[in-house]
């Protein structure tokens, strides 16, 4: 019978029918970091339980670990007693972990894929909502609370209903200066922050098929700030190119069996969905959120919105996000004078990032009023783009080079923004406090908007940058 | 604290009336105070940017108003707790003394935490959410009751509907909302599911 991707792990992994509606869903692959998973390893050892799979459960510490320097103990005392909780927890249940020193740690979702541990057709659960990211293989990938976390350590399964399928097909050639992050804030922008509710998104169409692993992890990893607890690629040659030699990776005929197995996943040709939506990439344009959500966008030449203008719906929320940024209703965005300039986080912190950011950052200087900060995904990625030498062009530029972690994507380690700073991040939130300082603002871009603004002080249309000359 | 797995049918209580929609739970509870490894306490930092801003701005923030102590049920608009999935949030309400929160709507992550540690999410629609904050910011005093039998939200003689899914009312209705239980009854059932599972096969060696 044809099926959707989404159906076919569904069932593949559905245990049974639990008493109370929902389903007993087996979790494949379980990933913990040091926020969210103290509390939960203290509730199992209140209920005497052990862990059921612990060679099915791998951790890293990523969102409270410094960036500039990272000889333990940290200074933070509540840092420290997070990353030792950690370690004592997967010592005491024999839970593999990938730490500072062992040259495999970072951001949880950008080590899973990078270790092969991510692969097609695998439910995948951690404490941490973008935890969708890994969708980008065609697994069913979702972020959990820490009572859940609980209950995967203790019986390799959540409690869940299923999600309703909705395909987003995007075709057409993204314009120059557009990128994956561009594709994604557009979504939102149209379906809303919380259109994606009781769905997963699947992302289909020929953009999305001629996009590059990274480029696909940026469009699942923001699905949850569309409201979608999971987003989704089909796998495909590419997923297949990507994972072969990996270290979590069968090798040998082994792979070739699983490559195939891989490709059998993709949703049928005569799937049906609960809704389809399609997006014209040729449309589309660098993107920048000027409010305090995700949804709260516009092309960088477009002018701020007018609460006048807005249903009345949306009004109050717009007066409210654009007194907050301290944003004129009706001006330009770009031009915007930014004070801080952060590339990194799970969105967008991985190497071809890196790159696009490089690319522009080249021989150029950072404003001298402007912060800077480059911040790797993982030690894999920090070590890959110094071997082709980005860490110089960025420090070269003024930025700062820094180690693997979540750093000022949140404010949980040292990197954060104080007092009213404006900061152009390629991170994912732009909630109010979400980096770090209470009245702290954000404006989310890609990597190669965010180096453009940290050049330039301000926010600047990218094609400017890319091909000068062109009127917009 | 320890909420032990009991039936759920009803909530009494004054009520909170927080307005505005997509309140985040980076609002809710503030990720530096994340920095913690147990939820013991955190209540003390529900809002904590919020109620600061309020302060310093001369005003009272819902959660410092008249009639908030002791309050048990929430009041508040559209999608709320988008954002981040940390369990922080509904556990620092829950502990703060929240045992329902009323809204437009609710993001699914959070709707899901707070299944498992029981506190109930209802929604209702935009006209009675309206209706029940006039009534509450009327008189901080003016009780009201959500009915997970009758599905309803109460309050004097009033009465308007309320909703959630029939699973998760079954659930509050059975005291089957603490799933760790049902997760682990008749194990051999996970491991047919484990023993088809391809990659369990071939990835686990090299671990
Ligand atoms: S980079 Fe940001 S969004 Fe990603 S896991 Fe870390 S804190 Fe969360």
């Amino acid at each position: 019978m044809a099926g959707t991707l989404f159906e076919k792990v569904w069932n593949a992994h559905a245990v049974r029918l639990l008493p109370n509606g929902q389903t007993q869903l087996y979790v494949g692959l379980h990933l913990v970091h040091e926020v969210t998973s103290p509390q939960a390893f203290d509730m199992l050892g209140a209920r005497g339980w052990p862990v059921r799979a612990p060679h099915r459960t791998f951790a890293t510490m990523d969102h409270i670990v410094p960036t500039a320097a990272q000889a333990r103990p940290f200074q933070d005392v509540m840092a420290e007693a997070m990353a030792g909780a950690l370690e004592r927890n997967c010592r005491t249940h024999g839970i593999p972990m990938f730490d500072l020193s062992g040259g495999a740690q970072g951001i949880v979702h950008v080590i899973g894929p990078e270790l092969g541990l991510t692969q097609p057709g695998m439910t995948i659960a951690c404490g941490d909502s973008h935890t969708s990211t890994h969708g980008a293989f065609g697994a069913l990938a979702f972020g959990i609370g820490t009572s859940q976390v609980r209950d995967v350590l203790a019986s390799q399964c959540v409690a869940m209903s299923p999600l309703q399928v909705r395909q987003i097909r995007i075709d057409g050639a993204l314009p120059p200066g557009v990128f994956a992050k561009d594709v994604i804030l557009a979504v939102i922008r149209r379906l809303g922050i919380n259109g994606g509710h009781g769905f997963a998104y699947e992302y289909a169409g020929s953009t999305i098929a001629g996009m590059s692993m990274d480029e696909r992890m940026t469009i699942c990893n923001m699905s949850i700030e569309g409201g979608a607890l999971m987003g989704y690629c089909n796998p495909d040659d590419t997923t297949v190119a990507y994972l072969r030699g990996r270290r979590f990776v069968p090798g040998g005929d082994d792979f070739d069996v699983a490559a195939a197995g891989w490709r059998a996943l993709a949703s049928d040709a005569d799937a049906t969905y609960a809704d389809v939506v399609e997006f014209d990439a040729a449309t589309m344009a660098p993107t920048v959120t000027w409010g305090t959500h995700p949804g709260q966008s516009i092309a960088v030449d477009e002018r701020l919105p007018r609460p006048a203008d807005m249903p009345d719906a949306e009004r109050a929320g717009v007066e409210d996000a654009l007194t907050f940024m301290h944003l004129t209703a009706g001006r330009p965005i770009a031009g915007q004078k930014v004070d801080v300039a952060f590339i990194g986080s799970c969105t967008n912190g991985r190497l071809s990032d890196l790159r696009e950011a490089a690319r522009v950052a080249r021989g150029q200087k950072v404003a001298a009023h402007v912060r800077a900060l480059v911040v790797p995904g993982s030690q894999q990625v920090r070590w890959a783009a110094e071997a082709e030498g980005l860490d110089q062009i960025f420090e070269d530029a003024g930025f700062e080079w820094r180690r693997a972690g979540c750093s000022m994507c949140l404010a949980m380690n040292p990197d954060r923004l104080s007092g009213d700073e404006l900061c152009a991040s390629s991170s994912n939130r732009n909630f109010k406090g979400r980096q770090g300082s209470p009245t702290g603002r954000t404006l989310l871009m890609s990597p190669a908007m965010v180096a453009a603004a940290a050049l330039a002080g301000e926010v600047v249309d990218i094609r400017r940058v890319l091909h000068p000359g062109v009127s917009s | 604290m320890n909420v032990s797995t009991s039936a759920i049918t009803r909530i009494e209580g004054r009520a909170v009336v927080l307005r505005g929609s997509d309140i985040d739970t980076d609002r809710i509870m503030p990720a530096r105070f994340l920095r913690a490894i147990t939820f013991s306490g955190i209540e003390a930092h529900l809002f904590a940017d919020d109620r600061a801003a309020a302060q310093a701005a001369g005003a009272l923030h819902p959660l410092d108003g008249p009639g908030a102590a002791g309050a048990t049920i929430l009041l508040t608009q559209a999608n709320f707790g988008c954002g981040s999935s940390r369990e922080h949030a509904p556990q620092a309400l829950l502990r703060w003394g929240f045992r329902a929160v009323v809204a437009e709507s609710f993001s699914p992550i959070f709707a899901g935490n707070a299944l498992t540690i029981g506190l109930v999410c209802v929604t209702a629609s935009p006209h009675t959410i309206a209706e029940a904050m006039r009534i509450a910011e009327a008189s901080p005093d003016n009780a009201f009751c959500v009915d997970l039998e009758h599905l309803h939200l109460g309050c004097g003689s009033t009465r308007s509907p309320v909703s959630l899914p029939e699973s998760q009312r079954h659930a509050w209705l059975t005291g089957q909302w603490d799933a760790t239980s049902l997760l682990l009854a008749d194990y051999d059932d996970v491991e047919r599911v484990e023993a088809r599972l391809p990659y369990l096969r071939t990835t686990s060696r090299n671990a």
